[in-house]
């Protein structure tokens, strides 16, 4: 009875219960995948498994959502670049130079986490509306960057009052102004922070619907949110090119978070209690 | 409009200090410092601030379909506010968003709580399980939503012909029946949260002390009593933020209502959140819509205080 073999058996038991748990917390998932790959199976009830690798349900969803697909692709991106080019200098701004109303500014941003997004959206339309801002890629961008504008600008100022005021000293002695200091000192030591409000500012886009539903009246921006919405509306039978494109547009979260799960962690934990 | 009321008050002052160079180029530096942060501070008005002040405005207004060919939006006095007030569907969607909302937060915070525990165990494997966890929720709500409508589906979802494999009845009409949907729903977006509870509780738990663990179990205290006088004391101030934040963003969940059930069936699952989205786009009365967002931000502003204050006690 070696006292070792029970602990490292109980170990191992534990790692047992924690794949039980991954496994029912991931089921819907798997079945999302299964579905996908059995497209006959329409009305009728799946099997736990698929007998055959029919990939005829990917491929009606990319000739269906593929252009959706990109669209979201452009406006996640597009999004990403209108957030980080808004908030890394407010955030620099806020983290090092002290202004009055700087904290004020800091409360507001937190305040907005409260407005809900539907009443955004409420105000927003008519002022699209007026703007021409309706059924245009640039205008889902901006309503899609400021999804991610607020987090990314708490999450990167906690990450930039760090930076000892010496080397920000120094480079301004050296003669760079303002903004040369901030783009070659400032921004290549926040790194990290950057790419972490880069992807969360981009999986908040990606993932928005209600914008997308909201903001658009014609087929002519489309994400892919939407155009899985609205297949189900039309096509209550084929289950089996729904999850296909449901697993296409789960994609970018399954990559990034086996890329980047260091960044997706960081960005949990430093967004929301910070 | 910024730039006038920035520029006004130093058009003023040159004259006076021009003399005084060093005040002048400590002004300049200040307005090339507030360079950085005036976008971000416009973005923000823009889209945050404006519609909140909009929506306040809008819910006096009288929208029709018509307001959006002929642009008129005549004041109509609180004729919205007694109309969306008296309809029974604001008492029910009020309800459901409280039941949504109170049950979601119980669920998350319930089963990410023992996972987080769980998980402090040492085991192989552990952070490579605990990372996979997140997946639920960094994919799209909608999509989620729409996976579980397959999966709770009556006739042939999976949920069901397991409950009858294993003889637990079946056919439980789980999203189509006006008793059950709710229940559906929010069991779905447990599943949805319990990710986001697990690592942020599973953070705070790290942050404790492990000698003040050795010094309880010296003292021969349970593992009950052990988490009651240790663990939850400590892990207070984190769980205030997990459940405000989970709040904020609850109360306000539409993607995966609308995913699941569209609000139905027979207005089953109207929340706050759907019924502002059905006045205002899909029946185009934009007034009622924003007074319902209305009620919805004056819930989500007495949670901020709340926010606010654990954010402080906090010590930043």
């Amino acid at each position: 009875m070696a006292n070792a073999t029970t602990t490292s058996g109980r170990r191992w038991g534990a790692t047992v219960a924690g794949i039980v748990i991954l496994g029912v917390m991931l089921f819907p998932l798997y079945w999302m995948i299964n579905t996908a790959l059995q497209p006959e199976s329409g009305l009728l009830e799946v099997s736990p498994v698929p007998h055959s690798l029919d990939l005829s349900g990917f491929t009606s969803a990319i000739t269906e959502q593929g252009g959706h697909l990109l669209t979201s692709l452009a406006v996640a991106l597009g999004a990403v670049v209108i957030c980080l080019a808004i908030a890394a200098p407010a955030a620099y701004g806020l983290a090092q130079f002290r202004l009055r109303g700087s904290r004020t500014i800091v409360f507001g941003t937190l305040i907005t986490q409260m407005v809900p997004g539907i009443v955004i959206a409420n105000a927003l339309y008519s002022a699209y509306v007026d703007m021409g801002l309706v059924n245009s890629y640039f205008g889902l961008m901006l309503a899609d960057a400021s999804l991610g504008i607020p987090f990314a600008i708490v999450l990167m100022r906690s990450f930039m009052v760090a930076i000892p005021k010496e080397v920000i000293e120094a480079a301004e002695a050296d003669g760079a102004g303002k903004l040369r200091t901030f783009v070659q000192v400032v921004l290549p030591m926040s790194r990290n922070s950057l790419i972490t409000a880069g992807l969360f500012s981009f999986l908040y886009a990606w993932s928005d619907f209600m914008f997308a539903l909201t903001l658009n009246t014609t087929d002519d921006v489309k994400p892919v949110t939407l155009g899985i919405y609205q297949y189900i509306g039309a096509h209550v039978g084929d289950w089996g090119s729904v999850m296909a494109a449901s697993v296409l547009s789960a994609i970018p979260a399954a990559v990034l978070l086996v890329l980047a799960q260091k960044y997706i962690a960081a960005g949990i934990t430093g967004g929301s209690i910070k | 409009m910024s730039t006038t009321t920035a520029t006004a008050p130093s058009v003023q002052r040159t004259a006076v200090q021009k003399k005084t160079d060093p005040a002048r180029a400590r002004r300049r530096r200040r307005l090339s410092q507030w360079g950085f942060i005036a976008p971000a501070v416009v973005f923000m008005l823009l889209f945050f601030g404006y519609p909140l002040v909009r929506n306040v405005v809008m819910s006096f207004q009288d929208f029709s379909p018509s307001t959006f060919f002929d642009g008129k939006s005549p004041f109509n006095g609180t004729d919205n506010w007694s109309k969306v007030f008296h309809d029974d569907l604001f008492g029910k969607a009020l309800w459901h968003t409280i039941v949504f909302t109170i049950g979601s937060l119980i669920g998350q915070f319930g089963i990410g709580l023992a996972l987080a525990v769980f998980f402090t165990k040492r085991f192989p494997l552990n952070g490579f399980l605990r990372s996979l966890i997140l997946l639920p929720w960094l994919v799209p709500m909608v999509v989620s939503g729409i996976v579980w409508r397959r999966i709770l589906d009556q006739d042939t979802g999976v949920l069901n012909s397991f409950a009858e494999t294993i003889g637990l009845g079946g056919a439980t009409p789980w999203l189509t029946s006006p008793g059950m949907a709710l229940f559906s729903v929010v069991m779905v977006n447990i599943w949805i949260g319990i990710p986001f509870n697990m690592v942020i509780l599973y953070g705070g738990l790290q942050e404790i002390p492990k000698e003040l663990y050795e010094a309880s179990s010296l003292d021969g205290a349970s593992a009950w009593r052990t988490f009651r006088s240790i663990t939850l004391p400590l892990l207070k101030p984190v769980i205030t933020v997990v459940l405000v934040l989970g709040f904020m963003s609850t109360v306000k969940i539409l993607d995966l209502i609308l995913a699941l059930t569209d609000g139905g069936p027979a207005d089953a699952t109207q929340t706050l959140g759907t019924l502002t989205y059905q006045n205002s786009f899909v029946q185009l009365d934009f007034g009622a819509g924003a007074v319902v967002g209305n009620v919805l931000i004056l819930i989500s502003a007495v949670f901020a205080v709340f926010y606010l204050r654990a954010n402080r006690s906090e010590g930043k």
